[in-house]
Parts: structure tokens; C-alpha cells; sequence
């Protein structure tokens, strides 16, 4: 029947979903179309195209998706979604047994508009210029977890044979939310999807223009209410079918014994309803959350115009204000890079940046010659780059600069103990090196006269790829430290007058 | 019993099935019509940069070139100097925009001289405005907090009293452009300086420690605001360039109390020497290499002055203007 069919649909996006995540390494991808969930996402084209005003060429796969919705409902949620597939088993795992208790559990719940109101004010903030629907749009979100967190937790146990061990700066908070929302099916089957999903929330507004529905025949219904028991969407199939909360998963179907519900081209409308129901006040008051959410969030410190010297970007990355128009911190960046350095942000870009990409050369630095990061973004908040645009051809063309390192002579040890290092000059990759060094020689304490080679950065040639921190045997903290004043994307973030910009 | 029992009307009407039909329908046009027209349609970058118009204006042929005003009151000195060189009517025409740019960069007071002189500020004013400027607008990125500034220089005052209008610094207010120079490609300035069709810049003489001397040239720092420090890698350049940039109409430079040492800001009386002077003129190098004299410097000391002179941009060689002396 057709739910084996669903069934079969859901394993088998969940799959690709999974398949396309692993294959997000340098090894494996190959011409792999990373992008391909997220671009499809209306909310993710949706919310770009209000912040951005504009919507990078891998979210045009969004449109079929919209129409295919305003013509046949909201069948995304039941059919394709890799994390509403993981709510659906989890629903069912934690289902009640009496089939009564199962109707009152999946019955429409006043409460479940509030991803309506979500989804308002989520939308006026883009339109304010800040993205943030990534935060809880079900694939941004689902993407997040398994780069940044159920994928390395299986390659580290098993001893780092696939990307080698990887280590995620402010992961912790990106599991808790994972594992709750997930988790909220212990208490009602699908609960973030009916309570919190803007991505749903935005589907189920596409339905109301549905012309195909599910639909009872009065004629045979006895109003037992069976349909009900396993209705994904608690969208009432028994009573006045809640289009807009429909995932079309069919259980109704399965469910009804006397075969009363059909699937119809402009059926009654009588029988089906395509009100939200939202009301007045809760509406002004998502309007008014929207609009403040942008200004209040841009009173912190630690942003443009003054950034935190931490808020390293991937190479190829738009200028800060265009970055948070588009980043959905979905992770994909993160899981491509080879070394592990780009990292979900703390509070490096401040609140409104939460999980963005950063470098963190500590734990990975940003290698020569790779654009793997540039090749996966869906939202083009870093544009594709070829090796060469990144490395660039000194002087004639500039490299991708994504900061500039800076000793710190208190802990590098030819110039705070008098011992011989310079890994960092060695491991540098720009030729000629940014990292050089004088030969110095000094007095030790006890009198040993020694010549040490200092090293020192040359601005001009350093391009921020934390090669040197990566690599400085002063273990704790790097006695050599990249910050991101230099880098290209952002021509007010200099020291140099050479450039020629005040 | 359900209320379905009698299976009322189930069905749409014709009317009804055309009009749902059609609305799905434009609501899919317009998901995919808005859709293409979106995809790619905002590429990142810079946009083409405005620049800063040519204020100069030719003066008749014989006309005074540069004029020394000595006298115990600032104000007469000042008016005296415009009359000499022919009246403002020479460099503002009726219904003109006219930007009016003091040095107001620290929170000092005026016997401190660390800012240009208050009076001669107004006085100026009010020449810009009989000449029938239809604005007047006075400003300075100062490099305390401008509010302050204005106030504790006299300047807010005496603009507020000749009824000009003050225009601070605020971040929303800078507009990037091109310079077009060497050295300095693009800069943030305050809007006036974009927008002006007149300028008239007042600086005060004043040691300076990195450049030497801040007189008229070096007074076009304070035009610029974002990361203007930058400009200290490369002083001389730097303010060479922007004098280029911004091609003033007049200058009205400011030598009524001189800041010997501990310049820029100062704030030591001990510092500060009266020499009751103002010079004005169109030629900023001249002027500034006159402004030296004040300084114990001469013009070769300072690396602007050379580079100004080699590129075409004034005479350090006042002298060979057409000068006029006067006093009071």
C-alpha cells in the first residue's frame, strides 16, 4: 500500500541525507551535490531571499519543492525529511500502547501555531538582515549534529579511520538541543515538528493553497476516531482535516477499516480547513519580537564594527554583514574541512553568529591549498574559490588572506627562553614565507653566549592559515596566534595603510 | 451522529473549484517567477565610489593671492584678511552649499590652542552667509568625543550664535569614496564634504610630534573617519593626498595663538604663544610654509610641503605670491 511506500521514501532520503554527510571529506566527495538538501529548503531560499535578497543557485532547487507543495500539501514533512524520518521512528518507538490513549496524544493542540509565530518572527529578523532560521530549520539542524557531533563521536570511537579524530569547540550545547528534540517523542510523537518547526510551519502556510488533500467519505465515517491514533501531523482526519498540519503520511489511511479516506482532487470543503487560526495578539507580538530580535542582538559587543579578533572566516567568505544575511550553520563547512580547524562559533561572532564557521588553528589550520569549505555552502555565504584564486600568484595577485599571525615574545622560545625553535617558519606554506627570523646572539643566565634564530611575520606575505599555531610546540597556548585583522573579505579590518583605505 | 449525516453540499461549485485552481496557480507562478529573479541576482562587492568635487575657484588675474593679517583682535584680523583678498563674494555665490572646517580635535579650551579660534570661526560665518550661502555647515571628526569638543573649543557656540549649522560625527554619517590617490584609495568622510559645493578650512598653526607641524593641509586628517590612524604609517603621503583630494575654495589659517610644543592636544599654558596673526589665501603650501615661521621650522622640514610643491599643488615660496600685509 501506499504507507509502505512513504516508508520507503523516508528510508531512502534519510539515506542519501546520511550518505551525502559522510561523503562530506576530502576522500569521498568527489562531485558529490552537498548542497543538494539544504537547497532545497524553501525556508532556507525563503529567509536568504528576504535577508539577502537574493538566493545562491543551489536554493532554486527550492521552487519545485514550493509549487509541489502548494499543489499537493505538505508532504515534505512525512515523505523526505531526514530529521522528521528520525521523529517518525522515534514516535513510534515511544508511542502508547491503548489505541485511545494514542487519539488524545495526536489530537490538534491550540499550542501547535506557535511554530507559525516562530516562523514570523524568524522571517522579519532576516528581513532585518539576520539569518536565523538555520537555528532551528530541520536540515540546518539535523546537518549540524551529525558534522559537528554523531559523526565524530563514531569515527573517534572507532579509533579516527574515517576523517580522523575531530573535536568541536561549544558542541555541547549542539548535542543537548539535538538529543532534546529528538527526545521530545517520548512525550508526543513529533513534537517538533507540530510545536517548533519553522520549516513546517512555512509548508504548512504552502498548503493552504493545496488543491489535492485528504479527505473522509461522511458516508461511511462512524466517527470511531482510529484515524486519528497515528496522525503524524495531530491534524484531526476524524474531524475537519487540518491541512496546513497534514504531513500526508496516510496512517489514516492504514488506519480507517472501513477504507474512508481518500486522497482527492479539490475535495469537500466542508471536510478540510485551511485556517491557521492564528490570532491577533499572538501575531503583533511575534511581529514585534521579529523586528526588535535584529536591533537587540547588534547592541553586543564583540561584532561589526569592533569584531572579535577570534572570528576567523572560512576563505571565500562574504563580508561579515553579508556572511550572517546567508550563513544558515548548517555545518557542512565544518565536516569538509580536512583539518577540522573550522569550527561552530561560540561567542566569537557574537549571538546572532552562534554556530557559524570560524578557523580555530589550534585545533586545525586552514590548509594551503584546499577550497573544500568554498564547494559545499548552500546559501554562498562562502563563494566557490579554485585553488588558485585562494592562493593567488604574489604579487600580481593577492591570496585569500583570512587574517595575520602575531608572536607573542613572552611565550615563543627563542625570544622568551633562549632556546632554539622555529617550527613555525618551517611549517609556513606562502612562498616566500610570511614567517622569517634574524639571528640573534645573546647571553643566557649563565653566561652562554648562543645565536638564536627570532622569528618574525612579514604582513605582506602572511595569509591567517594557522599553520604556525597549529604547529607551535608551546603546547597550551600557541606562542604564535592568527587573529583576523588583514583578511580580504573585510578591507575596514587592517592595520597596514597599504591598501590604501581609511 | 455526526454532522456530516445529511452530506450537505461536499462538493465546490464551478465557480469555486476555477477560483481556488487559479489562486494555487498564480501562487506558483509567483513562488517560480520570484524565485529566478532572485537566484544570483546580488553579486558581492564594492559598488563604483563617489568623490569629492573640485571647490577651487579662479581668482582675477592681479587679484591678492595671500594675505598676513597682524592685530590685537582676532575677529578684525580675520575680516580684514577676506576684504584683502577681494571679499568673500570672490569664493561663495548666492544659494551655495558652504562647508566650514575648523580644527575642533580636542576637548580644550580656547587659550589652550589646541583647537582654531572661535572667533575667527564666526567671523567667517558671517561673511560665508552676507555673501548669501544658502547653508552654512560647520564640522570636524575631532578625535575626543565631538560633543565635547565643540563645546569646551567655543566652536558649538559660535556657530550656533552666527547661525550656522553644526554637523557631528556620528557613524551613520560617513560616506565612502575615492581619493584617488597613491597611497589612499578609499575613505570614509562626513557627508558635508560630499555634499558641499564651497569649502572653507580654518586650521590652527600647532606642533605636531609625528608630522611636524599641523597647519592647512594637515588639517584635511580630520575630514576622514574610520581607521584614520593608518594614515601614521605614512603621514607625509597621506596628507598630501587628501589636500589633493579635497581642492578647498579658501583658507583662513589661524596663528592668533600658537601651540609651541606638546602637540597636538597640549593643554599647558606654558605652550601656548600669542602672535595675533591670520593668514589667508588659496594656496595651502604657501600658507603652511608661512605657518612655519611661527614654529621655528622651515618649509623644507616637513615632507608634505615637498611633496605638495613637487606635485604642482602650491609654492612654498610665499613670497612670490601676490602678498598683501595688514594690520590693525
Amino acid at each position: 500500500m501506499f504507507i509502505w511506500l512513504r516508508r520507503v521514501y523516508q528510508t531512502v532520503f534519510f539515506l542519501l541525507f546520511l550518505y551525502l554527510v559522510i561523503v562530506t571529506t576530502a576522500a569521498l566527495i568527489g562531485g558529490h551535490p552537498i548542497d543538494w538538501f539544504l537547497g532545497f529548503d524553501p525556508l532556507v531560499a525563503v529567509s536568504t531571499a528576504l535577508s539577502a535578497h537574493t538566493i545562491s543557485s543551489s536554493l532554486t532547487w527550492a521552487i519545485p519543492l514550493i509549487v509541489l507543495t502548494l499543489v499537493f500539501g505538505r508532504f515534505f514533512c512525512g515523505w523526505i525529511c531526514p530529521m522528521g524520518a528520525m521523529h517518525h521512528v522515534l514516535g513510534w518507538l515511544g508511542r502508547r500502547r491503548r489505541v485511545r490513549a494514542r487519539m488524545e496524544s495526536n489530537a490538534p493542540r491550540g499550542v501547535y501555531r506557535f511554530k507559525y509565530y516562530l516562523l514570523i518572527a524568524l522571517l522579519l529578523a532576516a528581513l532585518f538582515g539576520s539569518n536565523q532560521v538555520g537555528l532551528l530549520d530541520p536540515i540546518a539542524f539535523t546537518w549540524r549534529a551529525f558534522a559537528t557531533v554523531l559523526v565524530p563521536a563514531v569515527d573517534n570511537i572507532s579509533l579516527g579511520l574515517y576523517q580522523g579524530e575531530r573535536h568541536f569547540h561549544s558542541n555541547t550545547l549542539i548535542t543537548a538541543l539535538f538529543v532534546t528534540a529528538l527526545s521530545l517523542n517520548m512525550v508526543i510523537s513529533r513534537l517538533f515538528c507540530r510545536l517548533l518547526c519553522p520549516l513546517g510551519a512555512l509548508l504548512g502556510f504552502l498548503a493552504k493553497f493545496s488543491l489535492f488533500r485528504l479527505q473522509k467519505s461522511p458516508d461511511v465515517c462512524k466517527d470511531c476516531n482510529v484515524c486519528g491514533a497515528d496522525c503524524q501531523g495531530a491534524a484531526d482526519p476524524q474531524g475537519t482535516l487540518r491541512v496546513s498540519e497534514c504531513m500526508l503520511c496516510l496512517n489514516c489511511q492504514e488506519g480507517c477499516q472501513r477504507g474512508g479516506i481518500h486522497y482527492k482532487f479539490l475535495p469537500s470543503p466542508e471536510l478540510t480547513t485551511d485556517r491557521l487560526d492564528l490570532t491577533r495578539r499572538h501575531t503583533i507580538t511575534a511581529v514585534a519580537a521579529g523586528l526588535m530580535a535584529v536591533p537587540l542582538l547588534r547592541t553586543s559587543d564583540g561584532v561589526d564594527p569592533r569584531p572579535h579578533p577570534h572570528r576567523i572566516r572560512p576563505p571565500g567568505s562574504v563580508p561579515e554583514h553579508d556572511f550572517l544575511e546567508r550563513c544558515v550553520k548548517c555545518g557542512a563547512c565544518m565536516k569538509a574541512c580536512p583539518t577540522g580547524g573550522l569550527q561552530p562559533a561560540w561567542n566569537e561572532a557574537g549571538l546572532e553568529g552562534l554556530w557559524t564557521p570560524i578557523l580555530v588553528p589550534r585545533i586545525g589550520y586552514c590548509e594551503h591549498d584546499c577550497t573544500l569549505c568554498t564547494q559545499v555552502c548552500p546559501t554562498d555565504a562562502i563563494m566557490p574559490l579554485t585553488d588558485t584564486e585562494k592562493v593567488g600568484q604574489p604579487p600580481d595577485k593577492e591570496p585569500v588572506r583570512l587574517g595575520t599571525a602575531f608572536f607573542n615574545r613572552g611565550r615563543c622560545l627563542p625570544w622568551a627562553m633562549d632556546t632554539p625553535c622555529i617550527v613555525c617558519e618551517e611549517v609556513c606554506p606562502t612562498s616566500p614565507k610570511a614567517i622569517y627570523y634574524k639571528l640573534e646572539t645573546v647571553t643566557a643566565r649563565n653566561g652562554e653566549e648562543r645565536t638564536l634564530k627570532r622569528p618574525f611575520v612579514d604582513p605582506d606575505q602572511c595569509v591567517g592559515c594557522g599553520t604556525c599555531e597549529k604547529h607551535c610546540p608551546v603546547f597550551d597556548e600557541a606562542a604564535v596566534r592568527v587573529s583576523s585583522v588583514g583578511e580580504t573579505r573585510d578591507i575596514r579590518n587592517r592595520i597596514m595603510l597599504k591598501g590604501g583605505r581609511v | 451522529m455526526s454532522k456530516h449525516d445529511h452530506a450537505p453540499a461536499l462538493e465546490y461549485t464551478r465557480r469555486e473549484a476555477i477560483t481556488k485552481v487559479a489562486t494555487t496557480s498564480v501562487a506558483a507562478g509567483a513562488a517560480i517567477g520570484l524565485g529566478v529573479w532572485l537566484t544570483g541576482r546580488k553579486a558581492v562587492g564594492e559598488t563604483e565610489l563617489e568623490t569629492i568635487r573640485d571647490h577651487r575657484v579662479q581668482l582675477p588675474s592681479g587679484a591678492t593671492q595671500m594675505v598676513i593679517a597682524r592685530g590685537p583682535d582676532a575677529t578684525q584680523n580675520t575680516r580684514k584678511a577676506i576684504e584683502a583678498l577681494g571679499g568673500m563674494g570672490v569664493f561663495v555665490k548666492r544659494g551655495e552649499r558652504v562647508l566650514i572646517k575648523p580644527n575642533v580635535g580636542w576637548n580644550r579650551l580656547p587659550n589652550q590652542a589646541a583647537n582654531s579660534n572661535p572667533d575667527v570661526v564666526a567671523e567667517v560665518i558671517r561673511h560665508v552667509k552676507a555673501a548669501g550661502a544658502v547653508t552654512v555647515w560647520v564640522t570636524d571628526v575631532s578625535v575626543n568625543k565631538a560633543e565635547r569638543c565643540f563645546a569646551r573649543s567655543g566652536i558649538g557656540d559660535a556657530v550656533r550664535n552666527a547661525g550656522a549649522e553644526l554637523v557631528l560625527p556620528t557613524d551613520s554619517r560617513f560616506r565612502t569614496v575615492g581619493v584617488g590617490g597613491q597611497l589612499l584609495r578609499v575613505a570614509e568622510v562626513l557627508w558635508p564634504f560630499v555634499e558641499a559645493d564651497k569649502i572653507i578650512n580654518i586650521p590652527i598653526v600647532k606642533q605636531h610630534g609625528l608630522s611636524g607641524a599641523t597647519m592647512a593641509m594637515k588639517n584635511w586628517y580630520g575630514v576622514v573617519g574610520g581607521h584614520r590612524a593608518r594614515m601614521h604609517q605614512d603621514i607625509h603621503r597621506s596628507i598630501f593626498e587628501l589636500t589633493t583630494m579635497m581642492k578647498p575654495t579658501l583658507t583662513i589659517m589661524d596663528a592668533t595663538r600658537v601651540l609651541m610644543a606638546n602637540g597636538p592636544s597640549g593643554g599647558s599654558l606654558d605652550d601656548v604663544k600669542a602672535f595675533n596673526t591670520i593668514a589667508a589665501g588659496i594656496d595651502e603650501v604657501a600658507l603652511d610654509a608661512f605657518g612655519c615661521s611661527f614654529l621655528g621650522l622651515s618649509a623644507s622640514d616637513l615632507g608634505y610641503l615637498t611633496l605638495g610643491e613637487r606635485a604642482g599643488l602650491g609654492t612654498t615660496n610665499y613670497r612670490s605670491l601676490k602678498l598683501e600685509e595688514v594690520s590693525s
